[in-house]
C-alpha cells in the first residue's frame, strides 16, 4: 500500500511538472502582447516598454519559467497583469463560487443517477427501464448551455422563482447563495446524471449475471438483498471511474455555464484572462486545474483500493 | 422577497407601486468587466464606463452633447496666441479619502502622466504641454509648445482625470477620486458597487447607489433584463434582439450615436491595394445599406469618410463612390485585375466586425475579389494587424472622438501617406477658431474620401435599453461613459 501511494504521488508530481512546461510554452507562442492589450491603440512605444518592464515580461524565457515555477512551489502565484491584485486572491474569490457549484452538480447527478441506474437494471427491459433509458438518451444529447437557457426562461423569466444569473455572494446568506447556484448546478448535473445512470445500469446488469449472485440467491438471499449487497457494490468500480472522469468534465463545463449564468467563478476568470492576455493568471489557473484533475484521479485510485481489497496488496490486475 | 409572493398579491403590489417612494438605486448591465478602475493607466473602455464622471473628474468634462464643460476647473482663459491656458480651480473639493484637492494634485497628475515610466494609454494628450505650474494653490497655468485646438476636450477624457499622490498606487482596486460616487465594493468577475459621496462638492446625485453588473453573453443579458435583474444596458450587446424590447412596454429602447466610425480598413502599402484604382473599385462595390441591414439589423448611419455624421463639421460624402458594379469592373480592369484577386480579411471578435465581414466578402466576391476570412482575437488583432501591419483587409470601429488625425500618422496600420492631408492636419492643430477648424476638417474628410483610403461603412449606433421609468441616462456617447449624475427614477 505504501509503495502504491509513493508511486502514485511521484506520477502526480511529474504530471504537474509536464503540465507547467506545456502551458508555459503555449503562452509563450500565443500571439498577443499583454501590454498592448492593456494600453490599446493610442499607446506609444515608450509607454508599452514601461508597462512590459513593470509586468516583468522583458527577461529571457528560461529565467521567467523558473521564476514562475519557483513561485508555484513556494505558493507565490504572482500578480495579475490586468487586475493588479495577487493571483492567489483572485483564485480565492472565485473558488468559493466554482467549487460549491461543481460539488453541488456532482452531488445532484450522483443522487439522481445511481438510484435510477440501479432501478433500471433491476427492472431490466420493463417499463421503468425503458423510460429511464429514454430519458437518459435525451439527457446525453442535450447540450448543457442550451438546457441552461431553457431553465432560465422557465424559472427566472416566466416564473420569477430564481435569479436569471449572477451570484448573490455567501455573505448574503447560504439560502441566497444556493438560490443563485441551483439553476447552474441543475444544468451541469443533467447531462452528467444521464451518462452516470447508463453506466450504473450496465455495470449492475453485468454483475447481476455473475455466478456469485446466483450463489447468493441460492443461499436464500432475497432479490433485493442480493442486488444491494453484492451486485451494486461490485458495480461501483466502473461508476467511480466515470465519476472521476466526470469531475474533469464538470470543471470544463463550468467555463460555459458560468458565462450563461454570469457567475464570477474560475471558469469565467480563465475565459477573461485568455482574452485579456493575463498570461500569469492563465498559467496559474491551468496548473491549478490540472492539479485538481490529477488529485481527483489519485483519489479515484484510492477509492479502488477501498472498494476492491485485492488492489491493496499492490497487484493491480486490470 | 417579492419573488415568493403569489401572483395575485404581486399584482396588487404593482398597482400600489407608483404611490411608494421612487427607487434610488440602479443596476446597469455591462458586457465587459473593467480590468481595473484606474482610467489613467489603461485603455479599456469599461474602465471609463464605470468611473468617468461618477468617481473621477478632470479639469474639464465632456457633456452628453460632446461639449466641453467646467469640471474641477471652474473657469479658464486662453491666451491670444492659443499657447497659455490659465485654469481657476474649484475650492473646497475633497477626494474620497478626505484629502483636499488643489493645484498640487493637478501638477502631480500631469507630471506623472508625462513622465518617463508613465503607463498612460493616451500619453499623447500631454504631448503638447511645454510647462505647467501653479501661481497660487487654486490656479494652474499650462503653456503649450504649439496651439492645440482640441486640448480642452482631451483634458475632459478619462485618461486626464485628476488623481491624488496619496492614492495613485491603489486606484486600480480602490479608486479615490473627487466624483459624486465612491466605489464601495468590487466583487471581481461579478459587479462594481458605487455609493453616493455625501461630501460631493457639486449637486448631489438622485441615486444613492449604483451597481454595474458584468454579463457578456447576449442571451444571458436578455434574460437578466426580462427577469428584472438588471435595469439598464447603455450598450446592449446584440442589435438583433432589440425588437424584443421595443415591443415590451416595460422598457424604453434608445438608439443613439457613438464616435465609432466602422471601416473596412485596407493595407495601402500592399499590392494590389496600393493602387488607388483598386481601392476606388472596392468603394464602388460596397453596398453600405445592405451591410447595415444585414449585419446591424438596420441600426447605424452610412458614412462616406472617417467622420461622425452628428459632428458640426461633417461633410456628406456618401455619394463620392456610389454603388456601381460596372464602374468597379472598369476600374479593376484599368488597374490590371479584370478578374479580381485573392486577399485576406482579418476580423476581430465584436459581432459588428464578424457579421459585416461575411456580407462584405459576399459583396466583393461579385466583382471577383475573393476574401479569405480569418477570425482573430483582440490581442492577435492588436499585434498582427494594428502593430504589425500584417493584413490586407480588416473591419474595425474607430471609437475615439474626432480621430481623423490618425490618417496623418506615420506607420499607422493603413499605411496611408498623403502630404496634402498631413498639411491640413498640421494647420488644424494650430487653429483655435471653430469656423476655421470646421473648414479644415471638411477638407480632411474630402481628401481621404477621394483617396478611398478605406472602405467607409457606417457610424456605429449605441443600442440603449432601459426600464421605462428611468430618466437621465445618456442617449449618445461622445466619450465612453455612463454618467450617472443626472439619472433618476420617475416618481
Amino acid at each position: 500500500m505504501t509503495l502504491f501511494l509513493v508511486r502514485r504521488l511521484f506520477a502526480l508530481a511529474l504530471t504537474l511538472l509536464v503540465a507547467s512546461m506545456v502551458v508555459f510554452a503555449v503562452m509563450e507562442v500565443l500571439p498577443g502582447d499583454p501590454a498592448a492589450m492593456m494600453l490599446g491603440v493610442n499607446a506609444r512605444e515608450d509607454t508599452l516598454a514601461a508597462l512590459r518592464a513593470e509586468m516583468g515580461l522583458d527577461g529571457p524565457m528560461l529565467v521567467r519559467y523558473f521564476q514562475w515555477l519557483g513561485g508555484l512551489v513556494t505558493g507565490e502565484l504572482g500578480r495579475s497583469y490586468t487586475y493588479d491584485v495577487p493571483v492567489a486572491q483572485l483564485i480565492r474569490d472565485r473558488v468559493v463560487v466554482s467549487l460549491p457549484l461543481a460539488l453541488l452538480a456532482m452531488s445532484l447527478s450522483t443522487l439522481i443517477a445511481i438510484p435510477v441506474g440501479v432501478l433500471a437494471a433491476a427492472r431490466h427491459n420493463r417499463l421503468a427501464d425503458v423510460t429511464v433509458m429514454g430519458a437518459a438518451q435525451l439527457g446525453v444529447a442535450i447540450p448543457n448551455f442550451w438546457f441552461a437557457m431553457l431553465l432560465v426562461i422557465v424559472f427566472a423569466v416566466e416564473l420569477g422563482w430564481l435569479p436569471a444569473g449572477g451570484f448573490a455572494g455567501w455573505e448574503a446568506g447560504i439560502g441566497e447563495a444556493l438560490r443563485s447556484l441551483l439553476l447552474p448546478a441543475v444544468a451541469l448535473a443533467l447531462p452528467q446524471a444521464a451518462i452516470l445512470a447508463r453506466v450504473t445500469r450496465s455495470a449492475v446488469l453485468e454483475t447481476l449475471g455473475e455466478d456469485y449472485i446466483r450463489t447468493a440467491r441460492a443461499k436464500g438471499l432475497t432479490r433485493r438483498a442480493a442486488l444491494w449487497r453484492h451486485a451494486v457494490r461490485n458495480a461501483l468500480i466502473p461508476v467511480v471511474t466515470i465519476l472521476g472522469l466526470q469531475f474533469s468534465f464538470l470543471l470544463a463545463g463550468t467555463i460555459i455555464i458560468e458565462q450563461v449564468f454570469y457567475l464570477p467563478g474560475l471558469g469565467r476568470l480563465i475565459f477573461q484572462a485568455i482574452a485579456q492576455r493575463d498570461l500569469i493568471v492563465v498559467k496559474d489557473l491551468v496548473v491549478l486545474l490540472a492539479a485538481t484533475v490529477v488529485v481527483v484521479n489519485f483519489l479515484v485510485d484510492l477509492a479502488y483500493a477501498v472498494l476492491d481489497p485485492r488492489l491493496r496488496a499492490g497487484q493491480r490486475g486490470y | 422577497m417579492q419573488r415568493f409572493l403569489p401572483g395575485a398579491l404581486l399584482g396588487a403590489l404593482m398597482v400600489v407601486g407608483p404611490a411608494l417612494a421612487a427607487r434610488d438605486d440602479i443596476i446597469m448591465g455591462m458586457v465587459l468587466e473593467p480590468p481595473h478602475l484606474d482610467p489613467t493607466a489603461g485603455a479599456a473602455a469599461a474602465i471609463d464606463e464605470v468611473v468617468y464622471a461618477n468617481v473621477f473628474e478632470g479639469l474639464t468634462r465632456v457633456s452628453e452633447e460632446g461639449v466641453v464643460q467646467p469640471g474641477l476647473a471652474e473657469s479658464w482663459t486662453v491666451s491670444e496666441d492659443g499657447l497659455v491656458y490659465d485654469f481657476k480651480l474649484r475650492e473646497g473639493v475633497r477626494f474620497h479619502d478626505d484629502t483636499l484637492f488643489d493645484a498640487e494634485d493637478v501638477l502631480f497628475t500631469f507630471q506623472r502622466a508625462m513622465g518617463e515610466d508613465s503607463v498612460n494609454a493616451n500619453k499623447g494628450i500631454f504631448e503638447p504641454i511645454y510647462s505647467i505650474d501653479s501661481p497660487s494653490p487654486y490656479a494652474v497655468s499650462i503653456t503649450l509648445k504649439q496651439p492645440t485646438g482640441n486640448f480642452l476636450f482631451e483634458l475632459g477624457l478619462g485618461d486626464a482625470v485628476i488623481v491624488a499622490p496619496e492614492s495613485t498606487d491603489s486606484n486600480k482596486t480602490q479608486p479615490v477620486g473627487t466624483g459624486p460616487f465612491t466605489v464601495s465594493r468590487w466583487v471581481s468577475g461579478d459587479r462594481v458597487e458605487l455609493a453616493r459621496n455625501p461630501d460631493y462638492w457639486g449637486e448631489a446625485p438622485a441615486l444613492a447607489s449604483a451597481t454595474f453588473k458584468f454579463i457578456s453573453d447576449p442571451a444571458a443579458a436578455v434574460a437578466a433584463m426580462m427577469a428584472g435583474d438588471v435595469d439598464a444596458y447603455a450598450n446592449f450587446p446584440a442589435p438583433e434582439l432589440m425588437s424584443q424590447f421595443e415591443a415590451d412596454p416595460r422598457f424604453q429602447v434608445v438608439i443613439g450615436s457613438t464616435e465609432g466610425e466602422t471601416i473596412l480598413a485596407m493595407n495601402n502599402a500592399r499590392e494590389p491595394l496600393n493602387d488607388i484604382r483598386v481601392r476606388q473599385a472596392i468603394s464602388h462595390a460596397l453596398n453600405r445599406q445592405a451591410v447595415i441591414d444585414g449585419a446591424m439589423f438596420g441600426y447605424g448611419t452610412p458614412i462616406g469618410s472617417h467622420f461622425a455624421p452628428h459632428h458640426p463639421a461633417h461633410v456628406d460624402l456618401i455619394d463620392r463612390y456610389p454603388y456601381d458594379l460596372d464602374r468597379t469592373r472598369t476600374l479593376l480592369a484599368e488597374a490590371g485585375y479584370p478578374d479580381g484577386f485573392q486577399a485576406t480579411l482579418k476580423l476581430p471578435p465584436p459581432s459588428y466586425a464578424r457579421r459585416s465581414g461575411e456580407i462584405i466578402a459576399a459583396q466583393l466576391a461579385e466583382i471577383g475579389i475573393e476574401l479569405e476570412i480569418i477570425p482573430v482575437e483582440w490581442a492577435q488583432w492588436l499585434e498582427q494587424v494594428f502593430r504589425g501591419g500584417d493584413y490586407d483587409f480588416t473591419i474595425v470601429s474607430h471609437t475615439e472622438p474626432l480621430d481623423i488625425g490618425i490618417y496623418a500618422r506615420d506607420d499607422y496600420y493603413f499605411n496611408y501617406d498623403n502630404p496634402e492631408f498631413d498639411t491640413v492636419m498640421e494647420e488644424l492643430v494650430g487653429t483655435v477658431d471653430p469656423a476655421a477648424r470646421n473648414e479644415l476638417l471638411g477638407r480632411a474628410q474630402r481628401i481621404i474620401a477621394d483617396d478611398a483610403v478605406n472602405g467607409f461603412l457606417f457610424q456605429l449606433a449605441k443600442h440603449g435599453v432601459w426600464n421605462a421609468d428611468l430618466r437621465g441616462l445618456w442617449h449618445n456617447s461622445p466619450v465612453q461613459a455612463n454618467d450617472l449624475t443626472g439619472v433618476r427614477w420617475e416618481e
